[in-house]
């Protein structure tokens, strides 16, 4: 790890990203990237067009070690999708992936309040100082490795069944399928030709 | 012992012991118990004295099998839409309306008139047949306002099998939109029609029957022509839609699964993770995802396969760094944390520390919320971090937010889906996300209040469908002692919300947001100012004593 948090020496970096007119088009994001860099602890604020590429991530990464951050906040999307990306770039950099925090000025600000400039920058400004505020008292953490049984378990007979079943025991992997009734085939078998071939169902 | 039969849609009979059908798998005769009379001699019993083989066993009793499996494949399939409720067309009132599912067994050479396609009235061949499309699909009206996708095809395919069996035959096709969108429907949907089908625009009002001939009269409105039409006809199709099972809420239940308002199952990203589970290691594959056809299931069993293959390869998967700690140091015995662990994953003796079992935690943080002595330390949502975000949220105008803690699995993911579905509801919320609505502490609440915030809202997952199987229970005791609290502190009870809100319910909590917001607007300054004051921390019996002996000396 380059940066060594302790709670004396925390170095915040916060990136803004506009996701094309996606957070842009809804939120001053130059307005919020200003009004990060002057909450406590933040050491450098970035502005990104789209943070998730490439160039977006090679900037977290070169700030972090430019300006040895220990704590890193993505204002972008829901962590719903992008927590994991960003877990991984900032672990690429060198830091404990808990050490960082996002803000979801996407989904849950600029998708949302289109229209409403003034209410959605105020929001979108709350969401970041609320991660930064969350991002000083992260911790980085280990995780736990366990192993997965390996074994599948279908549950249905019917085509959708049958299929997934078949697929994952060619592929060698042991699998039980359940079924209610007495026979498996489901709904289908009761049907006489199905389209768009008309062929049999069974 | 005769019964209908059920594969043959009731048109023909079976025995209680019988073969399903002809390419069952297991091709081998069952005996149905249910049917069954037993082998109670004076009863019956008479297939004992006659299989030779001895395979007749009345004392065999249903196992409970266990298998460790490291994933699961959710394949529960469908329900076909019973059109009983729209009497209008007559279902169980005239012989000649059947089922689309009906017809199958009708038209099929494995049949119960072996292909020869006859009318249920008089067994004779129909040569006027009319399809009535959308039954049970697309009605807001009888709460059914989804597609099912299958069935535009289907009765095309019908039309197709009864042009190509008999050339004399009349094919109607009354219908609202015929939705022939996969590779080829087009091209069958023109075929059916140059093979003479006709297709009428219009779903029918209602069915009448000629109680002599058991002919039937449809009467409906041609929208394209804007004629009412008449139409005397032998047989009636009704192209039923389809449902999730009736197994659903079970399955759900067993595997922490949520469903759209549809009833369908929930995927974990609509387009993104289309197979996957909200909850890890579970995957979806068929029409209780949505409704589909046999390619798309096909191909979402493929896929299912696919995701389940690369878990299973892995051999081993990272579990989130979000568990429970607990310091024994600080722990006073009390085991109340081990009370409300809907995992038990808190092991706890009388007089010992409770001690955290790491691989069973699923870090919803129940117990965190539960422990009266800051014994526990939620990794990456301690009190610290949720408390900080409260404040800092709250830090400026509190009076003009809306403030709102949301569960990852549901509530925070609805915010999302109203997101991507660009739903609007004002900018007043300020949310912050806990991996549980059973994290959110009394504290966390009521430090919302003394920091000034008018209205506060703990969401969290549909009862049945809690991502912790039932830590939910804990919020909404929790909340209850809350606004007792908050009664004798003579704050509105309302001000604090609990709303239930799942991942597919962006309506929902876009709705629940705008109602909040017209609720923020009647609580006064002055009223957040005597919250304020009401909820001040009383200092501790420890802190009183120094407090007053400092003023003694």
């Amino acid at each position: 790890m380059i940066a060594n948090p302790t709670t004396d020496d925390i170095r915040i970096g916060v990136f803004v990203c506009d996701c094309g007119l996606n957070i842009a088009g809804a939120v001053d994001c130059g307005s919020v990237a200003e009004y990060a860099a002057t909450l406590p602890h933040v050491t450098c604020v970035v502005r990104n067009k789209y943070t998730c590429a490439d160039p977006g991530q090679n900037e977290i990464k070169d700030a972090i070690r430019e300006h040895r951050l220990n704590r890193v906040v993505i204002a972008s999307c829901t962590p719903r999708q992008h927590e994991p990306t960003f877990r991984q770039c900032v672990r690429e950099a060198g830091l404990n992936p808990y050490l960082m925090e996002m803000a979801n000025l996407r989904e849950h600000c600029s998708w949302v309040h289109p229209g409403d400039w003034d209410g959605a920058t105020e929001k979108a400004k709350d969401l970041v100082a609320s991660a930064v505020a969350r991002a000083r008292f992260l911790q980085p953490q280990e995780e736990l490795t366990v192993p997965v049984t390996k074994r599948a378990l279908v549950i249905g007979g019917g085509v959708a069944g049958i299929e997934a079943a078949l697929e994952l025991a060619d592929a060698g992997h042991k699998v039980t399928l359940v079924e209610k009734e007495a026979s498996i085939g489901g709904i289908m078998a009761q049907l006489d030709k199905t389209y768009p071939t008309m062929d049999c169902s069974i | 012992m005769v019964k209908p039969d059920e594969y043959q849609m009731g048109f023909s009979s079976r025995k209680a012991i019988y073969i399903p059908f002809p390419q069952a798998v297991p091709c081998s005769y069952i005996l149905n118990m249910a049917d069954c009379l037993g082998n109670n001699p004076i009863a019956c019993g008479k297939c004992v004295e006659v299989c030779e083989k001895q395979a007749i066993n009345y004392d065999d009793k249903d196992e409970i099998v266990t298998r460790e499996v490291g994933a699961v494949i959710v394949a529960i399939g469908l329900q076909v839409y019973d059109p009983t409720e729209m009497d209008e067309y007559g279902y169980t009132r005239f012989d000649n309306v059947i089922t689309s599912m009906e017809f199958e067994r009708l038209i099929c050479a494995g049949g119960p008139t072996a292909g020869h396609f006859v009318r249920p009235s008089d067994h004779e061949r129909p040569t006027r047949i009319g399809f009535i499309q959308c039954v049970g699909s697309r009605n807001s009206k009888i709460g059914r306002p989804w597609c099912s996708n299958i069935c535009c095809m289907n009765t095309i395919k019908d039309t197709l099998l009864l042009a190509d069996h008999y050339p004399d035959v009349e094919n109607v096709v009354f219908y609202q939109d015929i939705r022939a969108f996969g590779k080829s429907f087009e091209e069958m949907f023109q075929r059916s029609k140059e093979a003479g089908t006709r297709y009428v625009r219009g779903l029918p009002g209602d069915i009448e029957e000629d109680p002599e001939t058991h002919n039937l009269t449809i009467t409906v409105e041609n929208t394209t022509s804007g004629k009412i039409e008449r139409h005397e006809l032998d047989m009636v199709v009704l192209s039923v839609g389809v449902e999730s099972p009736k197994d659903l809420a079970k399955i759900s239940g067993m595997l922490t699964l949520s469903k759209t308002s549809d009833g369908f199952f929930m995927e974990s990203h609509p387009k993104l993770k289309p197979v996957d589970a909200p909850t890890r290691g579970v995957f979806f594959s068929g029409f209780c995802e949505a409704p589909k056809d046999i390619k798309d299931s096909v191909c979402q069993a493929g896929a299912a396969a696919s995701r389940t293959g690369a878990l299973l390869n892995a051999g081993q998967i990272q579990i989130e760094a979000i568990t429970s700690r607990i310091d024994e140091q600080a722990c006073k015995n009390c085991g109340a944390c081990a009370k409300v662990c809907p995992y038990g994953a808190i092991a706890w003796e009388k007089g010992h520390p409770a001690v955290v079992i790491e691989a069973a935690c699923a870090g919803c943080g129940s117990c965190g919320a539960t422990c009266q002595f800051g014994a526990i330390t939620m990794r990456h949502f301690t009190d610290d971090q949720l408390l900080a975000q409260v404040r800092a949220v709250l830090a400026s105008h509190p009076e003009d937010k809306v403030f709102a803690f949301a569960c990852n699995w549901c509530s925070y993911a609805g915010g999302d889906m109203a997101g991507i579905s660009r739903i609007q509801y004002p900018s007043t919320n300020r949310v912050v996300r806990t991996m549980c609505s059973a994290r959110v502490s009394e504290e966390m609440v009521l430090e919302a209040f003394r920091c000034g915030a008018p209205i506060v809202m703990v969401s969290g997952c549909h009862y049945a469908d809690c991502h912790y199987i039932n830590a939910n229970r804990q919020t909404v005791q929790r909340v209850q002692r809350l606004w007792d609290k908050l009664e004798k502190a003579g704050v509105r009870p309302e001000r604090l919300q609990l709303e239930w809100i799942s991942a597919a319910e962006g309506q929902k909590f876009a709705k629940v947001m705008k109602q909040l917001e017209e609720l923020r607007k009647t609580v006064t300054s002055k009223e957040i100012q005597q919250t304020k004051e009401a909820l001040k921390p009383k200092p501790k019996k420890a802190a009183r004593k120094e407090e007053a002996a400092a003023v003694a000396n």
